[in-house]
């Protein structure tokens, strides 16, 4: 056993036992542990292969930048992969499992990649299969996806629920570390509105995992004591396990908080995650520094990890990760660890420190091998020893573990979101923040501090400074003295010298030095292209551990600063946010709602079957017994409604109420036709235009009175055209007096339609409704025996003698009863939207099929409704414009199949007799095709160049799609009833 | 893009119920006008970078069509306006 739970100490409750799996066998920890730190307590430091060698890995870090122990943890539908166990809080039961390994952990046949890695450099992937191109999706990429990669996503639904929510305050902390807390305890003294959000489960950052005292408190306590005022504090809001993930415009941030991903069942009355928008008027981000690693040959061995990590494993969860840990440094770190675990006894294999000398001094006893490097190390599955050399002498020393410090690096990713680049500091040798102005300030080891004592006074003089920016001026807040702290200063070592195996820059896409010369060499020397070329930078941990060095060396290679080079883009998120918590409550019919009509219930107890519209369900046909297939039922109900009578639900259209006293000089101006003088209880059809002079919508207009229209849209376009108006109303004519209300859910709207329709009408409204009285295109608002007020309109869609009848959508059903029971001695059927298509064809009514963005009016037969006498509307000027007047465009027409066999599909195209198909000889598409039980064979609809001229020619109906090719014959679009006489009726 | 646009009517509200249609500089020319202007108002749009005033509906909110002025480079946003306030304006 290598690495073990020391018998005392740390921050974790010992009475509280937890136990997990990881691959299957069962560990335990305690309660305050990272899943982490209890595998390490439990001497399993190998948790991984990587990414693209397969080559065994460690534990490196302890916290959100770990690159190498990505786990999925929770099975089913709950498992997550790439999970990182040193932020995972660990809980009774948890299942934690390795990744991309094959077939265990411990024997990977993968890692055969490694002997190939000559030939795996940088861009292998690109040169190498490439030919021939056609085997790149189907053999290639699935190969390489299945060797090289992370966990696997599951295929089940995740059972949990997530959530959004909104915070405002005066200021947001991020970071609850030294200068976190002392910025918190300032303003929230003050009374000001406070969030503080840490990633950790428990609040303090560095505090927890120093061994030096505050005032007369070990600095963990100290921590606790702070926190613990902070609680009491009614303005300030405390947010352990939340990422504040981005910077967003107008100080929105956003963050994630785990609120049950730490239990062993989650409660279904809460949310696992929730997804916070923070909205700040000031902002400091104590987001702390993260340790560099040393770039030398052999540093992904597990084992080798960076020393404020083996601190914090050391002083928060009592964990050795080694029984002789060797340390290889360039600053004041690698000696705060040896300090920290000689107090613990734990031996010093040595520290060798990459500088000449420095002021730092080792603990009594300890071997320093100063001016020297670690150019190898061994060991199958952990580190077993390491070789260093200085001037020119090798030397080989046994341990079980590696603690490297390559300096720190502030954590400065949210203050570059917003298109902020980091700044190069030569006296700090670290990137950091630029200055995005007074709304969000640097604070603490974020801002290049070193101490504690520093980070403390700074974060307490950042929110003082935040304050006085909002006119607040608060009290000092006294700061007692740190005791034990050693300077921490470094100087920089980009990567080490004389590497005897791959010396890895990016541990997470096994990156490493060899592959950035090889960039070079091919051009890709710009630090993004270099990024992209290597991959370094990369996946989940986006290069918080090695992106620094990874630019200290690239900019070593082209003998410039890091300066000159400049970094990568910073972009959210911050730390990976799980699809769940981005998608909040809206799954499944929140994410698409379903709509449906008020005649819903009523379709569906006539036997409806349901077609999805966009959002809406609409009843497409009902299905009768003994029917066996849907154009059984459709033919049916269309010589129904031919015949006698049939019901349909139309509610779906969108019905705007125009009011004011010039909403017809408005409706005038927005329709192509005359709407001015339409007299009240008239209706009209209208069409509208785009401004291009191209057909928008179409409707009816009906005058319920002066001041007073209801128009229809078409389902589809129900809300572009009321934004449409609107957008009119206002913009184009603000002095026009009207107001629009969208009613179109308010109304349960009904066709009865077929030469019955009146005697099943008549029996329902108390209104004289004969032809005399009610003739067509009438529209009055009636009242229906038993008192419901509602609007009749004598419109058709189908060409029959039909009504319109629209009542209060809560009346819908019992409407709708009424008129199937009128109408059961009339023989009347309910139809559905297939019929009603069917029947609009069998008129050459036209829909968004024929009004494709394309036609004009003119194109489909409409051309006498675009008024030549109004001074203005919408789409006049340009619907006159050469293009779309031309003689050779496309026009409405009617197809019969020569061979009455044959069945017309929409999307085929028509060609002249003997032509080949090409675009140049192109003469149209069909656009509608039905079967007509009317005519007894296939119609269509189509648009055919100078259609109108050629009825009665013979085109050929050309269909790639399906491998079809027979004659058509053209005739008129309407093909039932064209003197309109049944309308008349 | 802001993440927060003050209504004129509703206040602070996120931008999310708003939907953005474009350009507002421009002016939907007479039925008189030539050709030019009618092909420039209904095809040609400037793409400039840095302030610029667009039209947005506060489609979530109280349906009204606003004049958001801002600025696509910094983010920042000047002012907001009713459209209909705006169109009288430029009509005076």
């Amino acid at each position: 056993m290598t690495s073990f739970r020391l018998s005392s100490g740390g921050l974790v409750s010992r009475a509280k036992p937890l136990a997990f799996t990881f691959d299957g066998r069962t560990m335990r920890g305690f309660e305050g542990d990272t899943l982490a730190a209890a595998m390490l307590a439990n001497d399993q430091m190998l948790v991984g292969r990587s990414f693209k060698y397969h080559r065994p890995r460690g534990i490196v870090t302890a916290g959100s930048s770990e690159p190498n122990a990505l786990v999925t943890i929770g099975s089913g539908g709950r498992a997550e992969p790439n999970t990182r166990a040193t932020v995972a809080e660990i809980y009774q039961g948890m299942v934690a499992t390795s990744q991309n390994r094959w077939p265990s952990l411990k024997f990977d046949i993968g890692a055969l990649n490694s002997l190939l890695s000559p030939f795996l450099g940088a861009g292998f992937y690109y040169k190498t299969f490439m030919w021939p191109s056609a085997f790149w999706e189907k053999l290639y990429e699935p190969l390489i996806r299945r060797a090289a990669g992370l966990g696997r996503a599951s295929f089940e639904a995740d059972p949990d629920r997530y959530e959004k929510a909104w915070a405002h305050c005066d200021l947001l902390i991020v970071g609850a570390g030294p200068a976190g807390l002392m910025a918190a305890l300032t303003a929230g003294r003050a009374g000001l509105r406070v969030i503080l959000a840490d990633e950790d489960f428990r609040l303090g950052g560095s505090l927890l995992s120093e061994a030096v005292a505050i005032g007369d408190q070990p600095a963990s306590e100290f921590a606790s004591s702070v926190i613990a005022e902070l609680a009491s504090l009614p303005s300030v809001t405390l947010m352990p396990r939340t990422t504040v993930f981005g910077w967003y415009d107008d100080m929105v941030f956003g963050a994630v908080e785990g609120v049950q991903k730490h239990v062993s069942v989650p409660s279904s009355d809460r949310p696992v995650e929730r997804l916070w928008r923070i909205v700040a008027k000031r902002a400091i981000l104590a987001t702390g520094a993260e340790e560099r690693p040393l770039v030398f040959g052999g540093n992904d061995r597990p084992g080798v990890m960076m020393a404020g990590a083996v601190r914090t494993y050391l002083n928060r969860h009592a964990v050795a990760v080694g029984k002789r840990v060797a340390i290889f440094t360039n600053g004041g770190s690698g000696y705060r660890a040896a300090r920290d675990l000689a107090a613990q006894g734990i031996e010093i294999a040595a520290i060798i420190d990459g500088r000449a000398a420095s002021t730092n001094e080792a603990p009594a006893g300890v071997r320093v091998m100063r001016g020297g490097s670690v150019v190898a190390t061994r060991g199958r599955h952990r580190i077993e020893a390491l070789i260093a050399e200085r001037s020119g002498y090798d030397e080989t020393i046994a341990c079980d573990a590696l603690a490297m410090s390559g300096g720190w690096s502030p954590v400065i990713q949210l203050a570059c979101q917003r298109g902020g680049k980091p700044v190069w500091s030569e006296d700090r040798q670290a990137f950091l923040a630029p200055d995005v102005g007074p709304q969000l300030r640097m604070a603490g080891a974020a801002a290049g501090e070193e101490s504690i004592a520093v980070c403390m006074r700074h974060g307490r003089d950042q929110a003082r400074a935040a304050l006085a920016d909002l006119g607040v001026s608060v009290p000092l807040v006294v700061i007692p003295g740190v005791e034990g702290e050693t300077d921490g200063s470094f100087s920089p070592l980009w990567y080490v010298p004389g590497a005897r195996d791959k010396a890895f820059v990016d541990f997470q896409n096994d990156v490493h030095v060899k592959d950035f010369g090889l960039a070079q060499r091919e051009g890709f020397g710009h630090i993004e292209h270099t990024k992209r070329y290597t991959t370094a930078g990369m996946a989940t941990d986006q290069g918080k551990l090695g992106n620094v060095n990874a630019i200290g060396i690239v900019a070593g290679m082209g003998g410039v600063s890091p300066a000159d080079l400049g970094t990568t883009t910073f972009r959210p998120f911050y730390t990976p946010v799980s699809f769940g918590a981005l998608a909040g409550a809206e799954v499944a019919e929140r994410a698409k709602p379903v709509r449906r009509s008020p005649l819903h219930e009523w379709a569906k107890k006539n036997g409806a079957v349901f077609v999805e519209s966009g959002l809406w369900h609409r009843s497409a046909w009902f299905s009768l017994p003994g029917e066996k297939t849907w154009r059984e039922s459709v033919d049916r109900e269309v010589l129904n409604v031919r015949a006698n009578v049939g019901l349909c639900d139309v509610s779906t259209l969108g019905k705007i109420e125009v009011f004011g006293k010039d909403a017809a000089e408005f409706l005038n101006r927005i329709y192509s036709n005359a709407m001015l003088r339409l007299p009240v209880g008239k209706a009209r059809y209208g069409l509208m235009l785009r401004e291009d002079g191209v057909v928008f919508d179409d409707g009816t207009v009906s005058r319920l009175g002066e001041d007073h229209f209801v128009v229809t849209t078409t389902t589809a376009y129900a809300g572009e055209a009321m934004s449409h108006m609107e957008f009119a109303a206002q913009t184009f004519w603000p002095e026009l007096d009207v107001r629009f209300v969208s009613v179109s859910d308010q109304w349960a709207q009904m066709s009865l339609a077929g030469p019955r329709a009146r005697d099943v009408m008549s029996q329902l409204v108390e209104d004289d409704i004969s032809n005399e009285a009610f003739p067509f295109l009438g529209v009055r608002e009636v009242a229906l025996k038993g008192g419901v007020r509602a609007r009749l309109f004598r419109i058709s869609f189908s060409g029959e003698l039909a009504y319109e009848l629209a009542v209060p959508a809560g009346y819908g059903e019992a409407v709708a009863d009424a008129l199937m029971e009128a109408g059961s001695k009339h023989g009347i059927c309910p139809y559905g939207v297939e019929a009603l298509n069917v029947l609009r064809i069998e008129k050459g009514h036209v829909t968004h099929s024929e009004l494709d963005g394309r036609t004009t009016a003119d194109d489909v037969g409409l051309g006498r409704m675009v008024s030549g006498q109004k001074p203005d509307f919408i789409g006049k000027r340009l619907s006159t414009r050469f293009g779309l007047t031309a003689a050779d465009r496309t026009q409405l027409v009617g197809l019969k199949p020569v061979d009455r066999a044959k069945e017309l599909k929409a999307g085929a195209h028509l060609l002249k007799e003997g032509a080949k198909p090409s675009t140049v000889n192109d003469q149209g598409h069909i656009t509608s095709a039905c079967h007509s039980p009317v005519l007894g064979h296939s119609i269509a609809l189509a648009m055919l160049k100078s259609g109108r001229e050629r009825f009665g020619e013979k085109v050929v109906v050309w269909d790639g799609l399906r491998g079809e090719e027979f004659q058509a014959e053209v005739c008129s679009p309407v093909f039932v009833d064209p003197q309109n006489r049944k309308l008349h009726l | 893009m802001a993440s927060l646009i003050k209504c004129p009517h509703c206040g602070v509200r996120p931008r999310e119920e708003f939907s953005v249609r474009g350009d507002a500089s421009v002016v939907r020319p007479s039925p008189a006008a030539s050709d030019e202007e009618w092909h420039r108002y209904v095809h040609i749009r400037e793409n400039p970078r840095g302030p610029y005033r667009e039209h947005w509906q506060h489609a979530a909110g109280c349906r009204r069509w606003l004049v958001v002025h801002r600025n696509n480079v910094t983010h920042e946003v000047y002012d907001v306006m009713d459209a209909a306030t705006v169109a009288k304006e430029v009509a005076q």
